[in-house]
């Protein structure tokens, strides 16, 4: 639907940037654009300049830190003294940042990619078959979308808890898998439903099952989609703090309860915190700048995760 | 190393163990007459999907609907008990004050703000353009808890005789010749729920503009020069041709970013824990759940919740429906 809509402005935009070169209107010269221009670089510093200042309070010392404003570097930027990376090593193997980083990792891989198939079979089920009962149970998928996770948690707590599962990876995992699958069948189905029908109508008349016809066919067809759900799914888990507060507890930190811990504990130690944060945030930012293109297409199928 | 071999053992188990569970009943199903066949199958495809969901979404909502009519350790029905004392708490009435400041200004001066950008940007330079989109989408990466320590850090305060001030609001302020404050403890006016609205706002607007871009980009040049050649000016053809074809967009970031706020938590958790009159609606359900143990009452308030957000399912559930009818 609207990731559709997104590539195909994607390739209009070049047009438009010719357009408007030779049909200006009034506004698109001189002091019009000058003013676009500065607007657009004042909203720009204003939503870079607090990350900035992190990023940078990230490498410079203690007393530094919590003597000087972050902007005060700028007076002698090339003075490398003032530079450091104590504060990584400090909050890494000092507070625990390292192993929280390892939990994440192993947090959100698997609850990245075991809900992907089972999604895969439903939204092909769903989008390819007839059955009774589809189009109610897909409504209560699409419900599903903005229910507030926080109505499961209790029981789920204590379903967990009567298998010794709280607190352990297995039972993010799970919750992972379960709280993401509406959201995925919803994607995938979508997609898979503005795939042509004439492809799977002559594969059924070649006398191909089901089964492989997922196989064969359905499943490289959406890759993209396949694709969007994970990048989503994965930056979802990676900054939740919420799931991993109840299902994983203070016990086995990862990088967002642990930020959080550091925060509660460390208070004013500027320092140590950016530091923490930066962490946490390298993934995400790698991600997201290495795969924007999937990660937009992402949101804009799949804008109402819950 | 025994935490990743058993991630890796996880992701063998759950992608190698349901493959194996779909092929080997895709052969038992086969080997059914025909018409059985048929019948059976689709809900061999999506069985494990809706057990997921059934199992940890659907079930767990009817009981916890049930728990909010329970004790606080829910052992026995009290009835109505904890909806009326939930009702008169004088913390949750906040949160719903604060809640209603949330949906009222985050989701506006968002889709605002990011509608703005993206007609700007549109007529910049494509180099300018995707730079400038770039770093305003950049915080959508950002972790709640990050943009908190991120934000947290602009709003520090330093209070000793002769300290230079490091948070960047009050090194403004102070040169300013304003005294320094403790910016998260003005209650006065909601100064410090509106300074936690910001980050969310920080957050969000990056997500609105990629939208809005995408729909500002899809009007037709045609009416636009249409408009042009009838002399409008550019701000009429903003308001009249531009917004009117971008609504439905416009509709769609709105209520997505409306249900987020609904249920934010992480902010106000790691901010203030509600304190000095911040409290919102999901933190006081954490709190009542993992700090007073009150187990009915905070499934008394997740189901207040829940009926705010049906409306907005209900809507969701109605365009989903018109969508697949135009289809």
């Amino acid at each position: 639907m609207s990731g559709a809509t997104a590539t195909s402005a994607r390739t209009d935009r070049s047009a438009r940037a010719m357009a408007s070169e030779t049909a200006t209107g009034p506004g698109r010269r001189g002091t019009g654009m000058m003013i676009v221009r500065m607007v657009v670089l004042l909203v720009c510093l204003l939503w870079l300049v607090p990350t900035v200042g992190l990023l940078i309070s990230s490498f410079r010392d203690k007393e530094a830190v919590s003597d000087s404003g972050w902007w005060s570097v700028f007076s002698s930027p090339l003075d490398f003294s003032q530079w450091t990376v104590q504060n990584y090593d400090d909050v890494i193997n000092g507070e625990g940042m390292g192993e929280a980083f390892l939990n994440s990792i192993v947090v959100a891989v698997p609850a990245t990619v075991i809900p992907i198939m089972i999604a895969a079979f439903a939204a092909y089920a769903f989008t390819f078959m007839r059955f009774r009962g589809r189009d109610t149970m897909f409504i209560l998928v699409v419900a599903l979308l903005v229910v507030p996770l926080q109505i499961a948690f209790v029981p789920l707590l204590q379903l967990f808890s009567s298998f010794d599962l709280v607190g352990t990876f297995p039972a993010v995992w799970l919750a992972h898998a379960g709280f993401g699958m509406p959201l995925a069948i919803y994607i995938l189905r979508n997609y898979m439903a503005s795939l042509p029908k004439s492809i799977i109508e002559s594969a059924e008349v070649d006398g191909a099952s089901h089964f492989r016809t997922f196989w064969s066919l359905i499943v490289p067809m959406s890759v993209p989609a396949l694709a969007a759900f994970a990048i989503f799914q994965f930056l979802w888990v990676w900054n939740d703090l919420l799931v991993a507060l109840i299902f994983l507890q203070n016990d086995t930190p990862v990088v967002t309860s642990k930020l959080k811990l550091l925060i509660g504990d460390l208070g004013q130690e500027w320092h140590l915190l950016t530091a923490g944060a930066f962490i946490s945030m390298t993934i995400p930012l790698i991600v997201f700048f290495s795969l924007q293109r999937y990660f937009v297409r992402g949101l804009t199928a799949g804008s109402v995760k819950g | 190393m025994v935490k990743i071999l058993s991630a890796v053992l996880a992701i063998l188990a759950g992608v190698g163990g349901m493959l194996a569970f779909y092929w080997m009943f895709n052969v038992l199903v086969e080997r059914l007459p025909q018409r059985w066949e048929r019948r059976i199958k689709p809900y061999l495809f999506i069985g494990p999907a809706i057990a997921l969901v059934a199992l940890f979404l659907v079930f767990p909502a009817f009981q916890t609907i049930l728990y909010s009519f329970t004790n606080s350790d829910n052992t026995a029905y009290i009835g109505l008990d904890n909806y009326t004392t939930v009702l008169q708490d004088a913390g949750f009435q906040d949160a719903l004050f604060n809640n209603a400041l949330w949906i009222i200004f985050v989701p506006t001066l968002s889709v605002a703000m990011g509608l703005l950008i993206a007609v700007l940007a549109d007529r910049l330079k494509p180099r300018g353009e995707k730079i400038s989109k770039s770093l305003i989408f950049m915080p959508m990466a950002i972790s709640f808890v990050g943009a908190s320590t991120i934000w947290g850090f602009v709003y520090d305060s330093r209070f000793g005789q002769g300290q230079d001030q490091i948070g960047l609001l009050s090194a403004i302020t102070t040169k300013l010749g304003f005294e320094p404050q403790r910016w998260l403890a003005l209650a006065g006016y909601s100064v410090n729920d509106f300074l936690l609205l910001i980050i969310m706002i920080w957050l969000q607007v990056g997500f609105a503009m990629v939208l809005l871009s995408a729909a500002v980009k899809n009007v037709p040049e045609e009416t636009l020069e249409a408009a042009r050649i009838d002399g409008a000016s550019e701000i009429k053809i903003f308001s009249r041709v531009i917004v009117p074809q971008i609504w439905p967009t416009v509709i769609v970031v709105f209520t997505t970013i409306l249900i987020l706020v609904m249920k934010v938590f992480d902010i106000v958790y790691v901010m203030t824990n509600g304190a000095n009159g911040t409290e919102v609606i999901a933190n006081r359900f954490y709190s009542l759940l993992f700090t007073d143990g009150e187990n009915g009452q905070a499934a008394a308030v997740v189901v207040v919740l829940m009926v705010a957000v049906i409306p907005v399912m209900v809507y969701q559930v109605r365009q989903f429906r018109a969508q697949e009818a135009g289809r």
